[in-house]
């Protein structure tokens, strides 16, 4: 957001020429650079106050502080953008209560400061298995290794961010915590482990984090003056909180008869939103679950869907909880705990001992909600039922276009999940609400998930590498259309693999196109489950051209992979490592060191789910 | 001279046929070929097709359309080993659409074929001692020749002289062994094409051979023909016949259909010097700008058969002799089991549009398939699309007919002439010329005109009704007593006229016309035909006596 957004002249006590001149330095600054920035004016007029001797003298001896003392610091590590809103909605409160905060990205912080800090909040979620968000990385490391300093003189507290359907739930979280306690920290406040629907818990840590950093560090007055400065970038229209209603332009299947996979195109009508993207980032979904999947946990219970359930005051039928407001899809431990008791069942309950991690782990990702009830049988009643499931939340999708081909649409990749248990029809909640939206009427309540970890390089000069399988393949859509309409000169070359080559070639009309015209310098595909073909995956594409990828690569190529997190990612990652140690004539540490490089000059770029 | 087509110009450049086919096969994200290939890959056997049933769905769905290959054999006489038939059987299951499909040039057809597949398959079918050169192409194509083998002392030796004929008029680039089998490659300039030069024919090029009095094959529907002159059970000579062709486009005044010319008769000796002179008459002077009018049947109309003939006798080197009498009976196949002169026996089947499948009315490709675990003769494929277990002997009879009844190949049994005789080409799904409907459409036709023909008490009555999904006549439409000729869909020109002997051509009768119009005038037709014809007379007589074509029906 810009900060040509500001309210109007005269800006607080300043003239308008040396307002004038503060708009043109805050002037697209990140949001968190313009925290800094207060904070930086905060600790001027601080040292000016200070030198002037006019405090009274009852006051604290300002220069006795330490520099960074009157300040409340706030880093976050964050993936798909919840830790950074979260810590971004912390700033702009702390600031508002007159507190001086920075917030910065973990990549951001400069970790020389951690000595000096007193007041730290970390907010931080897990990824992958338990693994910190990329941005995250050294940030982590630091801590972890023997240069971390002692933080005696600090207090901290951390929001841990993460989903109860991962066995190694806040896992990152929970690391940063013990870590900075053995540093020798003191916990502020307790560490707080989010859900998914990660509101219902950090709003009130986040109240509970500004009062007691004011009665810890006390407020600053002349912050205040700085404050409408902050509080003026104004939040937009519609956001994951308040989603906007987006028309369905189209919902087109795109794959073929005997396609293993229902995957949809699916256009939206971003129309009088406001709301903008980018190529690399991601639609917020809010679906509903599918009446088959309600109905089937309805079954399974036992229990009247007509029937009133009144929870925190709110009262509707227990259909409309099921289906609006909470997940029936993916399951939690919480959840699994108290089916166990429920249900008495041994077996449920042996999973959840120590040492069944592996079970758990599998059980969380294979099962939903009703696969368990139908199991484990046991008696619920309505209420406690949902208040035992956690809150609905949002799918992310990569989003398939550019704003700069499609206008103001919004186009997405999405994969129907769908699948047999046990004989019985399985639905994915999101993906299978979103195949059903068709029809005039039809509408979806979406946000944008910025994720500027996950961009095309600003010089349309370079060379582009994409990896995307299956729709991993969907953000480079929106970056060939995009570079296309950037009249990019960089050569760009697309990755794309699936099961079948006549059924699950996503977009291969558009890709053909591309290559046509030139604007897909180079088209490698994989195809697995081909009989006339070996199977191959993106990453024996890979390495079969391993000689002009390590050549792009020294070309100053940027690389960008999407899809899956489990197998193909690191697949991938290998042969990479592969490519630059046997192209590159390196042994297998120079070759990593060299991967690694490009990840941290950001030329490896990852969006994997 | 007037520009080349620019299929003249890609045959020049193709380095006798090569063209970029190797690259195209190779190129890995899309199922077809480079466009100038698709012009040189019919010279090997095979066409581009796409699954047409799909094409809109897939333009949605962002996908190119259902690119398969149709691969084509070619089967001089369209004999076959049960050996072969297995090999080809399997072919079909492994790599095709499951189906075998018998041809009206007596070959066999694979569809849905798929480029990645393509060369495994050739490599498969040339395993089976059976190649698909020239099997399409603007080349002399498979040689046909009446079906039955043995009847006479005679057909045998017609059937020799067929596989002579074809293996004379081969093309003789290796580009089709390199490409397929990995042959060596050799160097263009080392090779030559002595008969067709480099830029091969201006268009395709029939030859058929007939025993009278059946014409099985059409005789006069081909670019070349001869008829064999048989005296006392000895092949004397033939009667050569020049410039036969069905295809026409719609609209096209200057594109028609036109029978042969019996241009004299020859030796056995004299047949090869023939064909090549022929064929090299048609090389030089037919019409290499205009694709449409390049068939030998528009060289002729243009130049006159006297200047032709006299061509043609100045390469061969010798005169014709004057034609010797002969004399069709009927067109079409003679089903059910027949003696030959030596005590053998031939059973031919009705395979309904030539397409041999397991459905759930009839496993028939399974019963072939056991059938031919067994059969100790031959088959034959028929130049009407049906299929004759040929070189039985007397014993096994019985067990055949007692495995083609357990399959349901026993439907020349069963069914009626018009159903037996009926002749539908491919049309939709695969074939890109297909306007309308043929195939797929053959048996509700049938069974329609049927109930037509028993409405005026016509039941069990010969008439030879044939139907195609575009102008081009694959099914040889314009020599039947009834046609149905695709327009658009739903939507065919309606011809009458056919004598039954395949010596006439047919006339339109109702142009452009849906299947209830048709019906109704087939009705009225039937109506006068079963009171009004004389004796014997046939539908495709009275129709032209009736004034139901011809300058009444034209003028009307
Ligand atoms: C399979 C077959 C019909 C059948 O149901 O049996 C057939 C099928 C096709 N014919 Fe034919 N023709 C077939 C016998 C004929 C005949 C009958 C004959 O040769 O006795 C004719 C009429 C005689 C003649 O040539 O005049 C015939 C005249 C054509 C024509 C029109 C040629 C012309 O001079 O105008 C075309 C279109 C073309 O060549 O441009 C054509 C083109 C085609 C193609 C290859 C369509 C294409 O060019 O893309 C059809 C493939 C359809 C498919 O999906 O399989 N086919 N075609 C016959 C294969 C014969 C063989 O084994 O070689
Ligand atoms: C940044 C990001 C980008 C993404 N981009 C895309 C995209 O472009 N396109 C896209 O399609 N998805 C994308 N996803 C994934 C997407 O967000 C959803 O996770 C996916 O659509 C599944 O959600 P669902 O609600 O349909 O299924 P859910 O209801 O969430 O899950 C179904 C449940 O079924 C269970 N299950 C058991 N067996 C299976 C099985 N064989 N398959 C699946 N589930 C099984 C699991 O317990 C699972 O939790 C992205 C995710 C992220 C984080
Ligand atoms: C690919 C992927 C892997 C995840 N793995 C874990 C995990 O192992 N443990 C966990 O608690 N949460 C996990 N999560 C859930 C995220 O931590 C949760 O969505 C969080 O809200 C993301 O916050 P962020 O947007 O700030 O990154 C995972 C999410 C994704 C998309
Ligand atoms: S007649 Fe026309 S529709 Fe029928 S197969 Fe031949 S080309 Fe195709």
């Amino acid at each position: 957001m810009s900060a040509t957004t500001v309210a109007a002249f005269p800006l607080g006590p300043l003239d308008p020429e040396r307002s004038e001149l503060l708009l043109r330095v805050v002037e697209g600054l990140e949001p968190s650079t313009l925290q800094w920035l207060a904070g930086f004016a905060a600790g001027v007029a601080h040292e000016r106050a200070a030198n002037r001797g006019g405090l009274p003298a009852t006051a604290p001896v300002p220069a006795a502080r330490p520099e960074a003392a009157a300040r409340l610091t706030i880093v976050y590590g964050s993936q798909t953008g919840n830790g950074k809103r979260i810590a971004e909605r912390l700033g702009r409160a702390a600031e508002t209560a007159g507190i001086a905060a920075r917030v910065y990205s973990s990549v951001n912080y400069p970790l020389k400061d951690l000595p000096k800090e007193r007041l730290l909040v970390v907010v931080v979620s897990t990824q992958g298995d338990g693994d910190p968000p990329d941005d995250a990385r050294g940030f982590l490391e630091f801590l972890a290794s023997r240069r971390a300093p002692r933080l005696d003189q600090l207090s901290y507290s951390v929001l841990a961010l993460g989903d109860s359907s991962y066995p190694k739930f806040c896992e990152t979280g929970k690391q940063v915590d013990e870590r900075l306690a053995t540093l020798g920290a003191k916990r502020l406040l307790d560490r707080v482990d989010c859900d998914v629907d990660y509101d219902t818990l950090a709003t009130p840590w986040l109240d509970r984090v500004v009062t007691t950093a004011r009665d810890n560090l006390g407020a600053v007055p002349q912050v205040a003056t700085v404050t409408r400065l902050r509080a003026a970038p104004a939040a937009p229209l519609y956001s994951r909180e308040q989603p906007f209603a987006a028309e369905v332009l189209a919902n087109q299947r795109i794959t073929a008869r005997g396609a293993t996979k229902d995957v949809r195109h699916v256009e939206l009508a971003l129309e009088g939103s406001g709301l903008t993207y980018t190529p690399g980032d991601a639609l917020g979904v809010w679906h509903e679950n599918p009446a088959p999947v309600v109905a089937d946990v309805l079954e399974a219970l036992r229990l009247d869907g007509a029937q009133d359930v009144e929870i925190d005051g709110q009262a509707k039928p227990l259909r409309a909880w099921l289906t609006a407001s909470r997940e029936l899809t993916r399951l939690t431990r919480p959840f699994l705990v108290q089916q166990a008791e429920r249900s008495q069942d041994p077996a449920l309950a042996a999973v959840l001992q120590p040492g069944h991690e592996q079970e758990l782990r599998r059980t969380l990702k294979d099962l939903q909600v009703v696969d368990v009830l139908q199991r484990h049988r046991g008696e619920w009643d309505a209420k406690s039922f949902v208040q035992a499931l956690r809150p609905l939340a949002p799918r992310l999708y990569s989003i398939a276009s550019s704003p700069e081909a499609v206008g103001d649409e919004v186009h997405v990749t999405v994969a129907v999940v769908e699948y047999e248990h046990e004989r019985q029809r399985r639905l994915g909640a999101a993906s299978a609400y979103l195949a059903g939206l068709t029809g005039e009427a039809a509408r979806a309540r979406v946000f944008i998930e910025h994720n500027e970890r996950f961009r095309l390089p600003a010089d349309t000069a370079r060379d582009v590498i994409m990896i995307g399988p299956g729709t991993g393949v969907a953000p480079f859509r929106g970056f060939v259309q995009h570079r296309e309409a950037q009249g990019a000169t960089g050569r760009n070359w697309l990755f794309f693999g699936a099961r079948h080559f006549q059924s699950e070639f996503l977009y291969q009309a558009e890709w053909q196109e591309a290559v046509r015209k030139g604007v897909l310098s180079r088209l490698d595909v994989a195809f697995s489950r081909d009989r006339s073909t070996p199977r191959t995956y993106v990453q024996d594409r890979l390495r079969a051209a391993g000689k002009d990828v390590y050549a792009w690569l020294e070309g100053g190529a940027y690389l960008y992979v999407c899809g899956d997190a489990e197998q193909m990612a690191p697949d991938v990652q290998g042969a990479l490592v592969d490519i630059v140690a046997e192209h590159g004539a390196k042994n297998r540490d120079a070759a990593e060191a060299y991967v690694r490089a490009l990840a941290d000059e950001r030329r490896d770029l990852r969006d994997v789910y | 001279m007037t520009e080349l087509s620019h299929v003249e110009k890609i045959k020049r450049e193709s380095r006798h046929l090569r063209g970029t086919l190797v690259e195209s096969l190779q190129e890995p994200i899309t199922g077809s070929i480079r466009e100038d290939d698709t012009v040189l890959i019919k010279f090997h056997g095979t066409y581009q097709q796409d699954d047409r049933d799909v094409r809109e769905e897939r333009r949605r769905q962002k996908l190119e359309p259902a690119y398969s290959f149709m691969i084509r054999t070619r089967l001089p006489g369209g004999v076959c080993t049960p050996q072969q038939w297995l090999q080809l059987d399997a072919i079909a299951r492994r790599y095709g659409n499951g189906t075998l499909r018998v041809t009206t040039r007596q070959a066999f057809q694979f569809h849905g074929v798929v480029k990645t597949e393509l060369k495994t398959t050739m490599q498969a079918i040339n395993a089976a001692l059976i190649d698909t050169i020239a099997a399409c192409g603007d080349v002399n194509r498979n040689v046909l020749a009446s079906a039955n083998p043995v009847e006479t002392r005679a057909h045998p030796v017609v059937a020799d002289w067929a596989h002579k004929l074809s293996e004379h008029l081969l093309p003789r680039t290796r580009a089709y062994h390199e490409i397929w089998l990995d042959g060596e490659k050799v160097a263009t300039t080392e090779e030559s094409e002595p008969l067709y030069g480099e830029t091969y024919l201006p268009r395709k090029f029939k030859t058929a051979i007939v025993v009278p009095p059946v014409n099985d094959v059409d005789v006069f529907a081909h670019d070349l023909g001869f008829i064999a002159i048989v005296e006392n059970g000895e092949l004397q000579g033939f009667n050569v016949t020049v410039g036969g062709g069905m295809g026409a486009s719609h609209g096209d005044p200057e594109t028609f259909p036109r029978l042969a010319d019996v241009v004299g008769f020859i030796r056995p000796g004299q047949l090869l010097d023939v064909a090549s002179s022929v064929l090299t008459t048609q090389r030089d002077f037919g019409n290499r700008a205009v694709r449409k009018r390049a068939r030998l049947k528009y060289t002729i109309e243009d130049r006159g058969l006297a200047w032709f003939v006299a061509e043609v006798t100045r390469r061969q080197g010798f005169e014709f002799e004057p034609a010797r009498p002969f004399a069709f009976t009927q067109q079409g196949d003679r089903f059910g089991w027949i003696e030959g002169y030596d005590g053998r026996w031939h059973l031919t089947l009705r395979i309904e549009a030539g397409r041999i499948a397991d459905t759930e009315r009839a496993k028939q490709l399974t019963g072939l398939r056991e059938l031919a675990k067994v059969h100790r003769g031959d088959f034959r494929l028929t130049p009407n699309q049906n299929l004759t277990i040929a070189n039985v002997d007397a014993n096994s009879r019985a067990f055949v007919s007692a495995l083609v009844v357990k399959y349901g190949l026993d439907r020349h049994e069963r069914s009626t002439p018009v159903a037996r005789d009926a002749l539908a080409c491919v049309a939709l799904p695969t074939c890109g010329l297909a306007m309308a409907e043929a195939e797929r459409y053959l048996p509700q036709l049938v069974r329609l005109v049927e109930e037509r023909m028993a409405a005026h008490g016509l039941a069990g009555e010969p008439l030879v009704l044939r139907i195609t999904g575009c102008p081009n006549g694959c099914a040889r439409p314009y020599l039947a007593e009834v046609a149905l000729v695709g327009k658009a869909p739903g939507r065919y020109n309606l011809f009458y006229g056919g004598d039954g002997r395949g010596g006439r051509l047919n006339a339109l009768h109702l142009e452009n016309v849906d299947e209830p119009t048709i019906l109704s005038a087939l009705d009225a037709a039937f109506g006068r035909y079963a009171q009004e014809r004389t004796p014997g007379e046939r539908f495709g007589d009275f129709a032209w006596r009736a004034g139901l074509v011809g300058g009444a029906a034209q003028a009307a």
